[in-house]
This record gives C-alpha cells, sequence and structure tokens, in this order.
C-alpha cells in the first residue's frame, strides 16, 4: 500500500451526469438503465448507446464488482492503482483501487465501492478489495 | 501476376530531426512535404488534394495549405490519432478512384520533446468529451492504460514480460543500423525486463520513445504513377475501424485492427502469409502482440509466442517488421506512428531498407496504425501495399 493517497481532480459534470454525481455525494453509486432493452450501460447518457433510446433511467448499483484489469502506476510521485472494475450489474467502469496492498490487487478479485472527496468537494467512488 | 491498384505511394520523407528546438510545426510540415514531393519527382504545384490530422495548426488542414502555398481542391482531416496517416492513404486512393485528386499530399509533424511532454501526464484535451468526468478524476495516463491491456493479455492467455520483452529486441537489433534512430544499442530480454517498471507490467524498455519531427507521404493515380517511374508501390487493400468502451461491455486483449485487417486483405485479395514484410503500430510492445495476433499473423492469444526467439528480426524471423527500429527504438514523431510505419513498408518494397536489413525480394508488404488508446478509444488503420510489379 502507498502512505499517502493522491489527491482527486474534480470530475466534469454537466446535466446528463449531474444525479450521478450527486449520488457519489450521498454514498451512492448511480447507474443508468434503458427501459427498452433492459440494458445498464457506462458511463451514464441520456440516450441508450445500445438501443437508441431515450428511455433510461438511474438506480443504485450493488457497489460490488470484480477486478477486470489493472496497473499500478509506480512512477508517480504518490503510486496508485489504475483498474478497470466488472459490476454485479455488467458494466465495466474506469476506477482506482485504494486502501489495498498493491502486492494483493489481482484480476478477478472481489471489490466494494467507497468514496472519495475531490479538490473542488465533489465526490468520487473509487474501490477496494472485499475483506 | 499484375496486380490492379486504383492508386500508387510515389513519395516518401521521413524527417531526420528527433528533437526540433529551432523548428516551427508548420515548418515542419512543409519540410516534410518537400521531402516527399523531391522523393517523388513532383512539386507542390502538382498537389491538389491536402491530408492531415486534426492536430496540425489551423482549421483543418486550410492554414498549413496556405503556409505551403498549396492550391487543393480536395482536402481530408480525418483524425484517428497515430493510425490518421495509415487512413488517410486508403482515403487518397478513394479520392483519386473517384477522380477528386490526381496527387495528394499526407504530412504530419509535431515537436513533443521540444515541448517537454513527459509521459506522465493526463491525457486531458477538456472541451465537451462526454467521457471526460468518469475518466480524468481516475488518473489514466498512456503508461497505464496500455499496462491494463497487458494485464488482461497475460491473464486470459498467459502471456509474459518476457515474450514482450522479445519485440524491443528485435526493433532494437533493426535499430543499429538506423543512423536517425534515437536508441541504437541492441538489447536483451534481460535488458528489458531489467528496467525500471513504469507501470505493471510494462517497463520502460516496453515503451516507444518520444520525438520530434514527421513525415509526409504522396499519393497518385495511376497515369502518374506510370510517369514517374517504378519507385512507386502500389495500394492494394485498405481497411479501418474505430474501437472504443462499447456502453462498458469491452475486451480489452484485441484492438481495432481485429476488423481492419480481415477488410484490408479481403479488397487486396491477400493472406497475412503473403505478406514478406509488416510495418505494426509500436507505441508499447502490447500494441504489437494483440495486434500481430488481430491481423491474423497467429491465432488469439498465440502472439507471446509467434514474437519469440527472434521471430521479428529480418533475417533470422519469418515475420520482418519495423525494420526501421520502429517507435520503440527510431522514432515516434508527435506521438504519432502511423507515418513512419506506412514509410519503412514503402522503402521495403522499393528496396531501399537498410541493407542489413532489408528483406529479399520484398514484393508485399502491411502497415498498421493504432491510434488513440488500446485500453479506451482506439482507431485503426491497415494498409497492404505492393512493389510496383506484384
Amino acid at each position: 500500500m502507498s502512505p499517502q493517497e493522491r489527491t482527486y481532480q474534480d470530475p466534469d459534470i454537466n446535466m446528463e451526469t449531474e444525479r450521478y454525481w450527486e449520488g457519489s455525494k450521498n454514498g451512492q453509486l448511480l447507474m443508468k438503465k434503458c427501459n427498452a432493452c433492459g440494458k445498464t450501460h457506462f458511463y451514464p447518457r441520456t440516450i441508450c448507446p445500445v438501443c437508441s433510446s431515450s428511455d433510461t433511467e438511474w438506480y443504485e448499483a450493488s457497489g460490488k464488482g470484480k477486478i477486470y484489469s489493472y496497473s499500478i502506476m509506480r512512477r508517480a510521485k504518490i503510486p496508485y492503482v489504475m483498474a478497470y472494475v466488472t459490476l454485479d450489474e455488467g458494466v465495466t467502469m474506469m476506477t482506482n483501487i485504494v486502501e489495498s496492498d498493491f502486492d494483493d490487487v489481482k484480476i478477478g478479485k472481489a471489490v466494494e465501492v467507497t468514496f472519495r472527496d475531490t479538490e473542488g468537494n465533489q465526490s468520487l467512488p473509487v474501490f477496494r478489495l472485499c475483506k | 501476376m499484375s496486380r490492379m491498384s486504383k492508386a500508387y505511394i510515389a513519395g516518401i520523407y521521413e524527417h531526420p530531426t528527433r528533437k526540433a528546438v529551432d523548428k516551427t510545426i508548420p515548418q515542419l510540415h512543409a519540410e516534410v512535404a518537400i521531402g516527399a514531393l523531391k522523393d517523388a519527382g513532383l512539386t507542390k504545384d502538382d498537389v491538389d488534394g491536402y491530408f492531415c490530422d486534426g492536430d496540425a495548426p489551423g482549421l483543418g488542414g486550410m492554414s498549413m495549405a496556405e503556409y505551403m502555398g498549396l492550391n487543393i481542391t480536395y482536402t481530408d482531416t480525418t483524425e484517428t490519432g497515430g493510425s490518421s496517416y495509415v487512413v488517410h492513404v486508403g482515403h487518397a486512393v478513394e479520392a483519386i478512384a473517384a477522380g477528386k485528386c490526381n496527387v495528394a499530399l499526407i504530412t504530419l509533424a509535431g515537436r513533443p520533446r521540444a515541448e517537454g511532454l513527459t509521459t506522465l501526464g493526463a491525457r486531458d484535451r477538456g472541451g465537451e468529451l462526454p467521457e471526460r468526468g468518469f475518466e480524468i478524476p481516475y488518473a489514466p495516463v498512456i503508461t497505464n492504460m496500455y499496462g491494463m491491456a497487458a494485464m488482461r493479455h497475460m491473464y486470459e492467455y498467459g502471456t509474459t514480460s518476457e515474450q514482450l520483452a522479445w519485440i524491443k529486441v528485435a526493433a532494437s537489433h533493426h535499430a543499429q543500423h538506423n543512423e536517425h534512430a534515437l536508441l541504437r544499442d541492441v538489447v536483451t530480454v534481460e535488458d528489458v525486463v531489467n528496467s525500471p517498471m513504469i507501470s505493471d507490467p510494462l517497463h520502460r524498455l516496453d515503451c516507444c520513445v518520444i520525438s520530434d519531427g514527421g513525415g509526409a507521404l504522396i499519393v497518385v493515380s495511376p497515369e502518374i504513377a506510370k510517369s514517374l517511374g517504378d519507385r512507386c508501390v502500389k495500394v492494394l487493400g485498405h481497411g479501418e475501424a474505430v474501437k472504443h468502451l462499447n456502453g462498458g461491455r469491452f475486451d480489452l486483449t484485441y484492438t481495432g485492427a481485429a476488423k481492419s485487417g480481415p477488410i484490408a486483405f479481403a479488397e487486396a485479395n491477400l493472406k497475412p502469409a503473403d505478406m514478406d514484410y509488416a510495418s505494426i503500430y509500436d507505441s508499447f510492445t502490447i500494441t504489437v502482440l494483440e495486434t500481430i495476433e488481430d491481423l491474423g499473423f497467429c491465432e488469439k492469444g498465440q502472439g507471446g509466442k509467434f514474437v519469440s526467439d527472434g521471430n521479428l528480426i529480418s533475417g533470422v524471423g519469418k515475420l520482418p517488421f519495423n525494420t526501421d527500429g520502429g517507435g520503440l527504438c527510431n522514432n515516434h514523431p508527435s506521438n504519432r506512428g502511423g507515418m513512419t510505419k506506412v514509410i519503412e513498408a514503402v522503402r521495403q518494397l522499393r528496396g531501399e531498407a537498410h541493407p542489413k536489413v532489408q528483406v529479399p525480394d520484398c514484393t508485399l508488404a502491411l502497415a498498421h496504425g493504432t491510434g488513440g488508446q488500446i485500453s479506451t478509444r482506439t482507431g485503426a488503420g491497415t494498409v497492404i501495399l505492393g512493389r510496383n510489379d506484384a
């Protein structure tokens, strides 16, 4: 584990995504699901990228998933773990793995969501290994 | 037999600089354009089509056309990152076949070294990028993004760091003969795997160089090619593709080459085994390994075995690749390696590669470009080229 954790840049927030970031502030990982085709997509959009329907709605994801891949950025001033996590809901999202020894991070390991404040007091979903 | 070709590559030029502190980007564009036109035996007044990437100064190609004094009736500024120039070749061929232009100039120039670019900065293009909020806060940089592709490939197929290292070893064997190459020392598998870890599992020597400069290509109609002689090279096939994160359902073990390659081979009516030489985009060793599989030079997952034991070294292996030293050792101008991929393939087909790396009787060759990032959004471009008598 890195002795320090890096600071997180603010996300860009727009009218399509502000609900996601509000959810994050409330400790929720929100996803967008399409009522026409039933598929969850990521990142969240007003228009479903699978079937082009605009009948999409927010729901709270389980926050559980597995590491799809990762890379430990050792050359950074404060090293960190870049990762893709496949959520139980079936979509894979970019994230960082935190609170975990670098040596313990492996593809396929179970992870759960947690949240970090960003530089401008927004909130960012990140993941840690399940105990 | 003589294969049909809708257009020919008549001129090539790779800028010899690798650090351009004393030149502007427009000046570099003009220098490479003049170099390629001279190589073709043409002048700027012959050019009626101009192609550049979205990184060129100005709106599309207009400012560069003005700077260079071009009078054009056709322009295309398709932007697919480092693969743009391979895609431009395909688009130039189609434009020429449609009678829209006769002499197409394609240029690339940039100076990331002079401007102090490092590999640690996040690639942030700002603006209205819809994915930006969901990526930039996690600090994606080029090395950790390619690192994730390599990690997944290793997980699924048992690919090893030693196998990836062979790709750099092969590039270094070629670069030793290139007086302009940034890295000319021959390296071993041990050198690569013992170099500092940048972002697991990629070591420093798994990465390409950062360099300034650029290059240019001239694509001409068959009639003009006939008047210019037998150094003109046939464009036999072209394919392109965009691969992205697909709403959160994706696989990092393949690239856009899985689509662009078959399209190009089908148009050329050729197969991977027909290729005497291949220029494969090499931003990182993993880029080469995945692309070789995707293009069909071996089965998916067998890339590690395929690249080992010098199989990519000219005169040693079955698939001589990047005989200029590639982006891994020679040159990766403006962080966009597609241009130099086409240039070295043309040198091979003309018999003008360095004698130590020239493939004997090189008749058919492939050049492939990979743009953007294989772990997010990537543009692929493949061209199949043939010697004048192919």
